[in-house]
């Protein structure tokens, strides 16, 4: 019960994790056992489904797209000692910032409309993140609380504007009329996948992304006074840094990399503005920031883990009789639970049994 | 006055029919973060309770059996979420929104596995639903004018967990404020090293708090699955555990206040009910949701201060470490 005891940095960063993902698969696969599948030739159709073929791998880089963005946006956050759980409704609104410059400005040449339209939808997830930020940082609201409830907010909001508003004249499903062409990223057809998957140029926008994050909270004095914010407020205050500044503008910044979702499923993808498009992508990005240390690299490699698990858990759900769709679900909670809350679980273990090695 | 009491006793009732569910979570919230453990995961613990509740009831057909099935998935997942928080100290909040995606995949999984019918559980017949109970003499002051009417149909009238509801008000605030449990409970969440200066053990003070939500947090799932509705659909509880979290905070963790809160919050919900697809003059087909995110944005205004303080246990979210 004392102070957690030392283990080799790989062990942390590496060993851990795995066993805790194995551990959540095993409690899948149990339950796979229970409702009368077979947990072999489902995990086999997860793993075939994920990484087994080109399209296989196309889709998963596509659904690890959106959680590489909501991870970053969720680390950025952490970073600053903020714990953002509004990815999802920050998503939301920056397809409302894509849409409406997509639908109204669709007479500037391509080029100009795609970078409009996806600073558009930044600005509106900045800005939708902001106001916690500068809830918390003006008025001592707790971000965790105010973000919750701006998700049911932009909610609320979406399904009015979409319902009422936005939607197309004459339609009968909640959606806005079809973006025009030039207004939809490239495909990365050109590696290789088939054209009807959509996995497309946000991908490249959100490894320069992860780079961007890394060189700003890494390498600019300012993302250094992030960082001391997050880390100790008392010695951000004692150096003179504008810590309200670095909240309003962390939660801006982590608005902006959530509103990255928008940009791969409405630009990339749907080419249309959709109620629910987010699907929970914004919670995910909790489980990859986490999974991923809250470093942009460590995001990388865990959006990737959790976009083949999704694209995986999708094939078998197809694949293997007796296994819904919403497996997928399950298994994404379960991670979170073994990586996040429950992560430090196995340490006592391995710290026994790895000590008489290091002795 | 007739006609008042046609538009008036339907809405009344809907309200407290509507803020059971709400009241019985936001309790639940109220012991579990007294004790100090913040849970956002109301919300799964009810839908587990909603799911298990709705199977039980449909293969045993009685209610009773549902609604121990019903506390009992929800108590698992609460020690799930004990463990995590208080044994090993992980993050509260990463804890309960795990339980809350858990819940959703865990429920849909089951339900399609089980009974294969799209997600949802068969119909509930009458014996496996909680009914509506008449309360006695309500024939005899049938004739007596507005107050028989009252009686009837909003005093009466309600089904059994409704009262129980309202009975857990007054039990919730005697518990807390008045007895050596509550006092120590308060305690945990409060000033946890002075509980252990005084010798008592904070994580079993903490796992008691969190099991008493868990066992509410059943009781509202069941509600929602066995009284409101008839059966369980895909993730049926549509963000009421939020909403409890939201009235828990409103209430200032206090029960008479939560009470009031879920009260207005069921108002809110029966009048967007009532309301939906009316025309008001001049602005058009009613916005539902404007009423819909009303509770949410209130809980923002009083987070920021801008109409009171609201002020958590002072612990509450932060794990215990015995040793400096």
């Amino acid at each position: 019960m004392s102070a957690p005891a030392a283990l080799p940095r790989w062990v942390d960063l590496v060993l851990l994790p795995a066993l805790n993902l194995a551990l959540a698969l095993a409690i899948t696969a149990l339950l796979v056992l229970l409702t009368g599948g077979e947990p072999g030739a489902a995990l086999r159709a997860l793993a075939v489904g994920s990484v087994g073929s080109t399209d296989a791998i196309g889709y998963t880089l596509y659904y690890a797209t959106n959680m590489a963005f909501t991870g970053l946006a969720v680390a950025v956050a952490f970073q600053a000692g903020l714990f953002n759980i509004g990815a999802e409704g920050q998503a939301y609104l920056g397809g409302l910032g894509v849409a409406l410059v997509a639908l109204n400005l669709e007479g500037l040449p391509p080029v100009l409309l795609l970078a409009m339209a996806i600073a558009g939808g930044a600005a509106f997830g900045a800005a939708w993140a902001a106001i916690p930020g500068w809830l918390q940082a003006r008025r001592g609201s707790h971000i965790v609380i105010t973000t919750i409830m701006f998700n049911f907010l932009a909610a609320s909001l979406m399904v009015y504007l979409i319902v009422n508003v936005l939607i197309a004249p004459g339609s009968m499903s909640p959606e806005t009329r079809r973006f025009a062409e030039a207004a939809s990223l490239p495909s990365l057809s050109v590696l290789g996948f088939a054209p009807s998957v959509p996995v497309n140029l946000a991908l490249i926008l959100a490894l320069v992304a992860a780079l961007g994050v890394w060189l700003l909270v890494w390498r600019t004095p300012w993302g250094y006074g992030l960082r001391v914010v997050g880390q100790s407020p008392d010695v951000a205050r004692y150096a003179g840094i504008d810590e309200g500044r670095v909240i309003i503008a962390a939660m801006a910044l982590s608005g902006a990399l959530a509103a990255g979702v928008a940009v791969n499923e409405l630009l990339g993808a749907q080419h249309k503005l959709l109620l629910g498009f987010t699907g929970g992508y914004g919670f995910t990005g909790i489980a990859v920031a986490l999974m991923g240390r809250n470093h942009p690299a460590g995001v990388l490699l865990a959006a990737l883990l959790f976009g083949a698990l999704t694209q995986g858990g999708a094939e078998m759900a197809f694949e293997v009789p007796d296994v819904p769709s919403e497996i997928v679900v399950l298994i994404q909670g379960l991670v979170i639970l073994f990586t996040g809350a429950l992560g430090t679980m196995l340490r006592p273990v391995l710290a026994r049994v790895l000590a008489p090695a290091r002795a | 006055m007739t006609e008042a009491l046609d538009i008036l006793l339907p809405v009344l009732g809907a309200t407290l029919r509507l803020a059971t569910p709400l009241l019985l979570a936001a309790l639940a919230g109220l012991f579990s973060e007294r004790a100090g453990i913040v849970d956002v995961g109301l919300e799964g613990k009810m839908l587990v309770g909603a799911f298990a509740a709705a199977a039980t009831a449909a293969v045993t057909g009685d209610v009773l059996p549902g609604v121990l099935a019903a506390v009992a998935a929800s108590c698992l997942l609460g020690m799930v979420h004990a463990y995590g928080c208080i044994t090993l100290r992980g993050s509260q909040v990463v804890s309960g929104m795990a339980i809350n995606i858990i819940a959703s995949g865990l429920t849909a999984t089951l339900a399609l596995a089980w009974f294969g019918m799209g997600g949802q559980t068969p119909a509930l017949p009458a014996a496996a639903r909680f009914l509506p109970l008449d309360l006695p003499g309500a024939d005899a002051l049938a004739d007596v004018p507005v107050l028989g009417r009252i009686y009837a149909s909003l005093i009466g009238g309600q089904t059994m967990l409704v009262y129980l509801a309202l009975l857990l008000v007054p039990v919730s605030a005697f518990v807390l404020a008045r007895t050596r449990f509550g006092l120590r409970l308060r305690a945990a969440g409060e000033h946890p090293a002075a509980v252990d200066t005084a010798g008592v053990s904070v994580a079993r003070l903490r796992y008691a708090g969190v099991l008493i939500a868990s066992v509410l947090c059943g009781i509202a799932g069941a509600y929602v699955a066995t009284a409101q509705g008839a059966g369980f659909q895909r993730d049926m509880i549509a963000g009421r555990g939020y909403i409890a979290l939201a009235a828990m905070i409103l209430g200032g963790w206090r029960p008479g206040r939560i009470l009031l809160t879920c009260l207005l919050f069921g108002l809110l919900d029966a009048v967007a009910i009532r309301l939906q697809g009316a025309v008001l003059p001049g602005i058009g087909a009613f916005p539902v949701q404007a009423i819909q995110a009303l509770p949410y944005l209130l809980t923002v205004v009083l987070l920021a201060g801008f109409m009171g303080r609201a002020i958590p246990p002072r612990a509450s979210g932060q794990p215990y470490v015995k040793e400096r």
